[in-house]
């Protein structure tokens, strides 16, 4: 062969081929429901949340204090020493505003997801999760939020905590708008 | 082929239904730290990691994601395969012998109770234009394939049986096994039926649990302390998983890996040439079925030296001393490491009251479970 | 250690679509390579497979269902799965196989067929996240490449502009791929000015959903010595997987390809990449990410790639740079993930070998190199070929 085969095979199919039974096809809907063991990191973590507290777990033989907590500290490769009990703020490491849903549909008000360094990690280290109380429109939120802006979380009222991430609602900048 | 590889580590945690005391990363690192501790070196010394991992059994979407952690692997070179523990140990062969790495560590592990309807996810695995729309239990697949099985040889259902009692009393010796149990053949028959001629106590239940081996070529192991357990051979094959074009009469994958690790190895008569086996017995059956592929029994008559007491712990070839599939607990994919770790304890003469008096040489055969006609042969030696 | 050379190559067109079903795609890629490689199923020896997230097909071990296809029936036959770096890989894969001894062979195949998933396969992705840390947040996958854009652009202080002109560059560049689903001339401001996706993503910055496969004949130096003719070599491979931590980690610059590349640079003694690679098709399922790969391989300082962009130093005519996804990539010849990071390799191959037609780039190369990237942004997988020198 001298040159690549221009002749490449594929047949492309458009949207309604399917829906108009011009080609075939066969559905299926999954049920895959998974129940996931927490651990003892994990379930420490969540029961800290439900107590609205961030927690974070301390290595003595490199010094790091992780979040989100792990049983043993990857880097040393041995089992970590200590929980610490972490401020609830941090600052934005990087953030984005999507329009984007989970299912991949579009959203008119933006979701402002962020990777935020939680003070008191060592050296600093982030978790994810959304910003909220920034605008509702890209420019409102690119004026009131940037890398390095420091933020708080808001909590669920206890009475309303599950044990879960959600437990904080958002992280908002500190000293409001 | 040519080229020295030893498993010099492996460590596990024990196999339970269920194991809500620990994540999976939990439960892997306790598995690695025994299997670091085994081989005597800490992971600064590994070179690649090898792991398993199938999607929809994790819940996680590309679980290669989650494995360098727990293993101490984060910036080192790491790949997951979607295969079983004999295709992990295979590449881990072939790393060994390019140049690429002198120790390599594999893991495997299982959370199957974290599935919660666990039938409709390996019912994914099902062709979903010709098989999936007729909505059938996917455990239906062995039940056809026993039934060709039991015509093609004559054996019966209460043989098959006896794979079960064999098996489940074997796993009381075996402190890692999840369902150690004394029944009968009588009450395998009479257990609820799954998928006729298969019942309930035939089919191995699934299990929690992880395994961490540390391989090494002749370079790696001058940096180790375990004590090696050569592979001498290692074969691996794969037939159609087309259920319709498939020859039902065999377990071809067993017979083609089997040509192959024998070759590797230098075994021409393998009932003769091998002390113990490891094999796969997801479903009574498939431990005779296997046995037939692998040579070590002639074809169609598996059943009746497994009637003479052939594959019993006194026997001259004992099958699944271990336990299997059907005393430890399938873990699909990792079986074949709950193999290769028995294998292991057992030429090094660490299988304490399960220890067989001649284990020099042993052979580990794995199987993928339905719909696939996957899986692998391994021979395994003392130095 | 045997040498191990690329006997031929073969892919299907990339369609958002394909009436062929994955096994079908297989089969066309398959046979094309074997065409390719004037060879037959019989000379092969072994079979690996690569392919992306099992819930695009709808399929649980999806490896089995393919292996009719990627012509694996009887044969020693796995799949390895490292996330959108699984492309790039399948070639140090295949070169095991063969570098080993175990076999003289080895027909590698990439396969997607991601237009199964309904609604939309981008939703397949949220189980990319962890369970109790990140998914209930309402997660989508854009997050992640928006995040780390966003950090990279912050970093070094570059423009929108400038990041756009990677898909402006690429999807011309695919105008001459024959599988080429999204090529065509785009102006910098209909990139950046194209649908917001998630800030600073927008929608003509990200490579496309696909359906495709591709595929490769790798052989050792005996075979391939009998078939005759001058032959392309793997030379290097590399691969490298960071922490799951990846909220922990330095989004601004890839590590974990910089530790692959270093890999590979070394087992194909190379010590100055910058003039002994020519070529090159960095991983580029995003605009951005083309020029943080560029610099993970070393190509490029530290937020320096987007100056040389600039410069026109990755250009495909240059004759003083090295250009960069000659192919189009994945934003122009399309991403049916593991295809698409063969698809790179492949086009690595065709360019050495003096195959690559209308977009045979000017300079003269002897190496290149192909690199993929994936998982939660944190795998590096390197290959490098080059031609007898």
């Amino acid at each position: 062969m001298s040159t690549m085969n221009t002749e490449l095979r594929g047949t492309s199919l458009r949207e309604d081929d399917l829906r108009t039974g011009r080609a075939l096809a066969t559905e299926w809907i999954p049920k895959t429901v998974y129940r996931f063991d927490a651990g003892i990191a994990i379930g420490q973590f969540l029961a800290g949340l439900k107590a609205g507290r961030l927690l974070g777990r301390k290595c003595h033989a490199c010094g790091r204090i992780v979040i989100p907590p792990r049983m043993f500290c990857e880097l040393c490769f041995r089992r970590n020493d200590e929980w610490v009990e972490l401020k609830s703020t941090g600052r934005v490491n990087t953030f984005s505003v999507s329009f984007v849903n989970t299912d991949a549909s579009r959203r008119q008000t933006p979701q402002v997801p962020a990777v935020i360094d939680i003070d008191g990690t060592q050296p600093s280290m982030g978790i994810l999760h959304v910003l909220g109380e920034v605008g509702d429109t890209l420019e409102a939120v690119l004026r009131n939020v940037q890398i390095g802006t420091p933020v708080e979380a808001v909590w669920k009222p206890a009475e309303q905590r599950e044990g879960a991430i959600t437990d904080i609602l958002y992280f908002r900048p500190m000293g409001g708008r | 082929m040519s080229g020295e590889v030893a498993i010099v580590g492996a460590g596990y945690t024990p196999l339970r239904a269920v194991s809500p005391g620990q994540s999976f990363r939990e439960m892997v690192f306790e598995a690695a730290v025994r299997a670091y501790e085994d081989a005597g070196i800490t992971p600064r010394e590994i070179d690649s990691v090898i792991a398993l991992g199938e999607d929809y059994r994790e819940g996680t979407c590309i679980t290669d994601e989650y494995v360098p952690d727990q293993l101490g692997a984060v910036q080192k070179p790491v790949q997951t395969v979607t295969g079983d523990g004999l295709q992990a140990l295979a590449t881990a062969w072939m790393l060994l012998n390019s140049g690429v790495a002198d120790i390599v560590l594999l893991e495997g592990h299982s959370k199957a109770s974290n599935m919660l309807h666990p039938a409709q996810i390996e019912a994914m695995a099902l062709d979903p234009v010709f098989v999936r729309p007729h909505a059938w239990h996917p455990l239906f697949l062995g039940g056809l394939e026993m039934r060709r099985y039991l015509q093609d040889t004559g054996t019966t259902t209460a043989q098959a049986a006896r794979v079960a009692a064999k098996n489940k009393r074997n796993a009381l010796r075996n402190p890692l096994a999840a369902y150690p149990a004394r029944v009968t053949p009588e009450q395998v028959l009479a257990s609820r039926p799954i998928a006729e001629p298969l019942t309930e106590l035939a089919v191995a239940p699934p299990a929690d649990g992880a395994f961490v081996f540390i391989v090494a070529n002749a370079a790696g192991q001058k940096r180790c302390t375990g004590r090696p357990v050569m592979v001498d051979g290692i074969g691996w094959s794969s037939d159609t998983c087309n259920i319709h074009t498939r020859d039902w009469s065999r377990a071809a994958y067993a017979e083609q890996a089997a040509a192959r690790a024998y070759r590797m190895a230098g075994i021409t008569r393998p009932a003769e040439e091998v002390d113990f086996a490891e094999v796969n017995d997801a479903y009574t059956y498939k431990e005779l079925q296997h046995l037939e592929a692998l040579g070590l029994a002639p074809r169609g008559q598996g059943a009746a030296l497994a009637d003479q007491g052939l594959f019993d712990p006194d026997g001259r070839l004992p099958v699944n001393v271990s336990g299997g599939c059907l005393g430890c607990g399938n873990l699909h994919d990792v079986s074949a490491f709950c193999s290769l770790y028995e294998v292991v304890l057992q030429v090094r003469g660490q299988a304490g009251e399960r220890q067989l008096p001649r284990a020099k040489r042993g052979l580990v055969c794995s199987w993928r479970g339905v719909p696939t006609a996957t899986g692998g042969v391994a021979i395994l030696s003392g130095r | 250690m045997n040498r191990v050379a690329v006997l031929g190559a073969g892919l299907t067109r990339f369609v958002r679509r394909a009436l062929e079903t994955g096994r079908e795609l297989c089969w066309e890629a398959a046979t094309a390579a074997l065409q390719d490689a004037d060879l037959t199923l019989a000379d092969i020896d072994c079979v690996v497979l690569g392919s992306a997230p099992d819930a695009f097909d709808g399929v649980h071990m999806k490896g089995e269902y393919l292996l009719d296809g990627a012509g694996a029936k009887g044969k020693p036959y796995m799949r390895i799965f490292v996330g959108g770096g699984t492309g790039v890989f399948m070639v140090p894969v295949g070169w095991w196989h063969v570098a080993s001894g175990a076999f003289r062979t080895c027909l590698v195949v990439a396969e997607e067929k991601m237009s199964s998933t309904q609604p939309h396969p981008q939703a397949a992705f949220n189980a990319i996240y962890d369970p109790f840390t990140e998914r209930p947040l309402g997660v989508n996958l854009l997050w992640i490449f928006s995040l780390e854009m966003h950090r990279y652009m912050k970093t070094y202080g570059i423009p929108l502009e400038t990041i756009a002109q990677v898909a402006v560059k690429n999807k011309r560049n695919a105008k001459d791929h024959p599988a080429s689903q999204v090529a065509g001339d785009f102006t910098v401001d209909e990139i950046v000015n194209s649908e917001v996706m998630t800030y600073p993503v927008t929608r003509l910055m990200v490579s496309p959903v696909t359906d495709g496969a591709a595929a490769l004949v790798l052989a050792n130096e005996e075979f391939a010595r009998r078939k005759g003719g001058k032959h392309v070599w793997v030379e290097g491979v590399g691969w490298n997987l960071d922490t799951s931590y990846w909220t922990n980690r330095d989004l601004a610059y890839p590590q974990y390809v910089e530790n692959a590349a270093r890999m590979a640079y070394k087992m194909a003694g190379i010590t100055d990449p910058r003039k002994e690679i020519h070529v090159a098709e960095p991983y580029d399922p995003f605009a951005y990410k083309e020029l943080h790969h560029l610099e993970g391989l070393l190509l490029a300082d530290k937020g320096q790639a987007p100056r040389r962009l600039e410069e026109g130093f990755w250009d495909r005519d240059t004759l003083t740079g090295i250009p960069a996804s000659p192919s189009g990539g994945l934003l122009g010849v399309g991403n049916p993930i593991a295809a698409a990071g063969l698809m790179k390799a492949i086009e690595i191959y065709y360019q050495l070998s003096g195959k690559a037609g209308a977009r045979q780039i000017r300079r003269s190369a002897q190496r290149g190199l192909a690199q993929a990237w994936g998982d939660l942004m944190q795998v590096g997988t390197v290959m490098i070929m080059g031609v007898e020198r």
